[in-house]
């Protein structure tokens, strides 16, 4: 029995890193100038955004979620800040000139996002 | 007039309606306007909304006419509609927490006086708790849902959040109570204990403290709601010579807009006609109304005063310094100081990291802990994850920087660069440019002394010359005989003696006004004004002497006067342990009159504007913190080199690149307010973040039961759901506290 326990207690653990910090997400590669994102229960759909340095993205995010958490949503490195109205779309447009990821979160970094500027 | 729109819906705010009848009486008038075919009023809201094909000019009409009055709602900005999902918002909350304190509340105080919380196999009580577990499973699952919503998407995202934590938490607590209900022969005696009621109450409680912050929220934009109301709805804009109102919207570059006394200036403008002052107090913080007459420039959201004045609207919409404004304090608002970096860092691993904690101590339990084993291990878990707030952490940065961002802007001080904030107010020195930052930046007339004691035709008389000058000492004589209202004479012969001064003949007698050393050579005797002379220099001026033919008439004393609270906000500056410094192109002697007169500490003075940039590079060099104050537009290389740049009196002209900091009004009080404002939100960061740390390290190994094997004691899930609610509403709170700082120039215009 305490070998049970202890042995699933540590697979939880395993599982937590791998699931949240090892793993990877496949981007969402910004074929169009323009990603649609949704807010909703948490997350930013997609959340992982490919796109060339020094080209155009429009971000039409449509927050579906009322509670303030997701209000705004910054962009760090990128020194953009928009506030998010509910039920309609903010557009956000950007012209990264260095490669490399930026994360893009509300206020509290629940909701999570990476936008991956790649060499043209 | 606005022409009758086609079949729509309209909306109108109501004023005066409070009773139900009064609904009666406005919907029966409204319907009775031809072509409306219905209205709708909600008392609530205090709004009408019609239908059918009428001018809204009818219904506000029909309204009056009714004993009630009515404004359309134009510029229905964010914050309305933002405020209304609010209100929905809110509301649906507190139903989520009361339905889940209904439940919750009596089972803990059946608990709490004695009832029994346990389940024995095969007795009644297997079916009671049984109910009871299902009743709470409604409470997860109609007034937590959106956790276990969250939590699951966040979860195939590879995201882990609060409502991860949550969801766990509760969900954790049933199941094991679940598990106890159906088969608590396979517990030990001890541990076939239920804890619904920590998962309704904890549910209860964390909807609460949503709840909570939301008001506390709303409280932090403040400062951009206030800026965003100055914004005018209608502007009367003369079209083929009749004045119409139109919506802000419609108004258009170069149309002519007429402004009454009283009313708000509705774009960007420049006078075309008529006289007024205008109160930019709440754009600039500058208390004194400005005078604006022929060719000035009139900011939107600006109040008219006195007069009427027509202008012609010369930015309009976004390109409004208003507008500009409101950008510029959304964009800082949303800053990152980089104080807030450790924990922005903290936040993106801290959900995970909690759930491993959960998962360690409660194996540390298992395998260390008393009898009930498998009790503890699920009642540990649930307090370590529902005590954990990464909201707090996160909130603790920026939410300060909101409401100070918002209270510097509403003093007239605009941060451009986040950064600013907290660089502002770990600065050591501060160097001011003289002209125009010190001084007034204008050149004007402080003394006159005339050999015949007639003043005032001294003044005349060199007036009537210098009017034909360029030079801005002569421009300063001529304001100062404008003033006088003094009429000028007659002159023919005018001519200009570069670095010398100027002549002309009046009456047949050759007039000189310079320099002494120029009549001196031209062997005019001046003895008699020396003393004169002297005393104006002794004050930083510039004499300029006056002789009819051989004779000396007379001294003006000349100079950029020190603004009158210049003195004052530099002891400011000293009061806070600022090194005050003084930049000018002035040579020493002069730079150091007023350099004492003001209680300057260090003076650089004959530094040529293309050297500012290098002395302020050499101070930072010597580790100093710098800040520059400057105009803006000479000083810009300075500014941009300084660890923070101040451009000073800018008005309404804030699209200054090279500062970080845009002090509008054109007081250096200015200055002493951004550092008081930067360092007392760096001290509420300081706060919350050192309060939002200690909580969650204090509170995650108290929740995980490090004080049993000393006290005994192990904190209850219901209680480590109060604390958690109630820290982020605690860190907002503190950072809504910086709302109420009372700035060094307030104090005094209060005082």
């Amino acid at each position: 029995m305490t070998l049970i326990v202890n042995g699933i207690g540590l697979l939880i653990i395993a599982a937590i890193i791998i699931w949240f910090w090892l793993w990877r997400a496949r981007a969402t590669q910004a074929t169009t100038n323009a990603v649609d994102i949704v807010v909703a229960n948490g997350v930013y759909k997609p959340d992982v955004i490919e796109m060339k340095r020094g080209t155009k993205l429009t971000l039409n995010f449509n927050r579906e979620d009322p509670s303030p958490c997701a209000e705004q949503v910054i962009f760090h490195g990128l020194d953009i800040s928009e506030t998010l109205p509910v039920g309609k779309i903010k557009t956000i447009k950007l012209t990264p000139q260095h490669s490399g990821n930026y994360r893009f979160t509300c206020q509290m970094q629940m909701y999570q996002g990476t936008l991956k500027v790649v060499d043209a | 007039m606005t022409p009758p729109a086609n079949n729509t819906t309209q909306l109108l705010n109501i004023d005066g309606a409070h009773c139900a009848g009064c609904v009666r009486t406005i919907e029966t008038a409204l319907r009775a306007v031809p072509g409306v075919s219905s209205a709708h009023m909600n008392l609530a809201e205090r709004t009408v909304s019609i239908d059918g094909a009428v001018n809204s000019n009818a219904l506000i009409e029909a309204v009056k006419n009714a004993g009630y009055s009515a404004t359309l709602p134009v510029n229905v900005d964010d914050y309305s509609e933002r405020d209304a999902a609010e209100r929905v918002h809110a509301k649906a909350l507190r139903r989520n927490m009361i339905f889940a304190l209904a439940v919750g509340a009596p089972l803990m105080l059946w608990g709490i006086f004695g009832g029994s919380m346990m389940v024995m196999p095969h007795s009644s009580s297997q079916i009671e708790w049984g109910a009871l577990g299902i009743v709470t499973l409604a409470v997860l699952i109609f007034a937590g849902g959106h956790f276990f919503r969250g939590a699951w998407q966040a979860f195939i995202h590879h995201h882990a959040t609060m409502d991860t934590l949550i969801a766990l938490g509760t969900g954790s607590a049933w199941l094991y109570s679940m598990e106890v209900v159906i088969a608590p022969q396979f517990f030990p005696d001890a541990a076939r204990h239920v804890y619904f009621e920590a998962s309704a109450l904890i549910i209860g409680l964390i909807n609460l403290g949503q709840v909570l912050e939301l008001r506390a929220r709303g409280k932090t934009s403040q400062a951009i709601r206030r800026l965003l109301d100055l914004r005018a709805k209608t502007a009367r804009v003369v079209r083929d010579e009749q004045e119409i109102e139109v919506p802000l919207e419609q108004v258009q570059r170069d149309d002519h807009i007429r402004v009454r006394p009283g009313e708000k200036i509705a774009v960007d403008g420049e006078v075309i006609d008529g006289d007024s002052y205008i109160d930019e107090s709440m754009l600039t913080g500058e208390p004194m109304p400005v005078r604006k007459k022929n060719g000035d420039a009139v900011a939107a959201g600006t109040l008219n005063q006195s007069g009427t004045l027509l202008f012609r609207a010369t930015k309009v919409g976004a390109d409004t310094a208003l507008a500009q404004i409101i950008a510029l304090v959304k964009k800082a608002q949303g800053a990152k100081p980089a104080i807030g970096r450790l924990a922005d860092t903290i936040s993106a691993i801290f959900v995970p990291s909690v759930l491993i904690i959960a998962v360690v101590s409660a194996l540390l339990w298992f395998n260390f802990g008393p009898e009930p084993k498998i009790a503890y291990l699920f009642i540990v878990a649930t307090t370590v994850l529902i005590i954990a707030c990464p909201c707090a952490l996160g909130l603790a940065t920026p939410m300060s920087v909101m409401v100070g961002v918002g209270k510097a802007a509403s003093a007239g001080i605009l941060i451009q660069r986040g950064d600013a904030l907290q660089t502002a107010a770990q600065l050591d020195t501060i160097v001011l440019d003289k002209t125009g930052t010190i001084t007034a930046g204008k050149p004007t007339v402080f003394e006159i002394f005339a050999a015949d004691e007639n003043e005032q035709q001294l003044l005349q008389l060199a007036a009537s010359i210098e009017q034909y000058s360029e030079h801005p000492l002569a421009q300063a004589i001529v304001r100062a005989a404008n003033s006088k209202r003094t009429l000028p004479t007659p002159t023919t012969e005018f001519a200009a003696h570069n670095g010398k001064g100027v002549s002309a003949t009046i009456d047949g007698a050759l007039i000189r006004i310079g320099n002494r050393r120029w009549l001196e050579t031209e062997h005019i005797d001046c003895s008699a004004l020396l003393a004169s002379a002297d005393a104006i220099a002794a004050q930083a001026g510039t004499a300029i002497f006056i002789a009819r033919d051989n004779q000396a008439l007379g001294v003006i004393g000349v100079a950029d006067r020190i603004k009158e609270d210049s003195k004052e906000a530099i002891a400011r500056l000293h009061q806070r342990g600022l090194r005050v410094a003084m930049l000018t192109g002035d040579s020493h002697a002069a730079a150091e009159i007023i350099a004492r007169e003001v209680g300057i500490d260090d003076v650089f003075a004959d530094v040529l504007p293309e050297h500012k940039a290098a002395k302020i590079a050499e101070l930072r060099a010597q580790g100093r913190k710098v800040g520059m104050v400057g105009d803006g537009i000479n000083d810009a290389p300075a500014l941009a080199g300084a660890d923070v740049g101040f451009a000073i009196g800018t008005g309404t002209d804030v699209a200054i690149e090279s500062a970080d900091i845009v002090l509008m009004r054109g007081s250096l009080h200015g200055v002493a307010d951004a550092i008081e404002v930067s360092q007392a939100t760096l001290r509420n960061i300081k706060q919350n973040l050192f309060g939002a740390f200690i909580y969650n390290i204090v509170g995650i190994p108290i929740a995980a039961g490090v004080l049993y094997p000393f006290l005994g004691v192990l904190m209850n899930p219901i209680f480590a759901g109060a604390a958690m609610s109630l820290s982020s509403v605690t860190v907002i709170s503190n950072a809504n506290r910086l709302r109420l700082l009372r700035i060094g120039s307030e104090r005094e215009k209060t005082a």
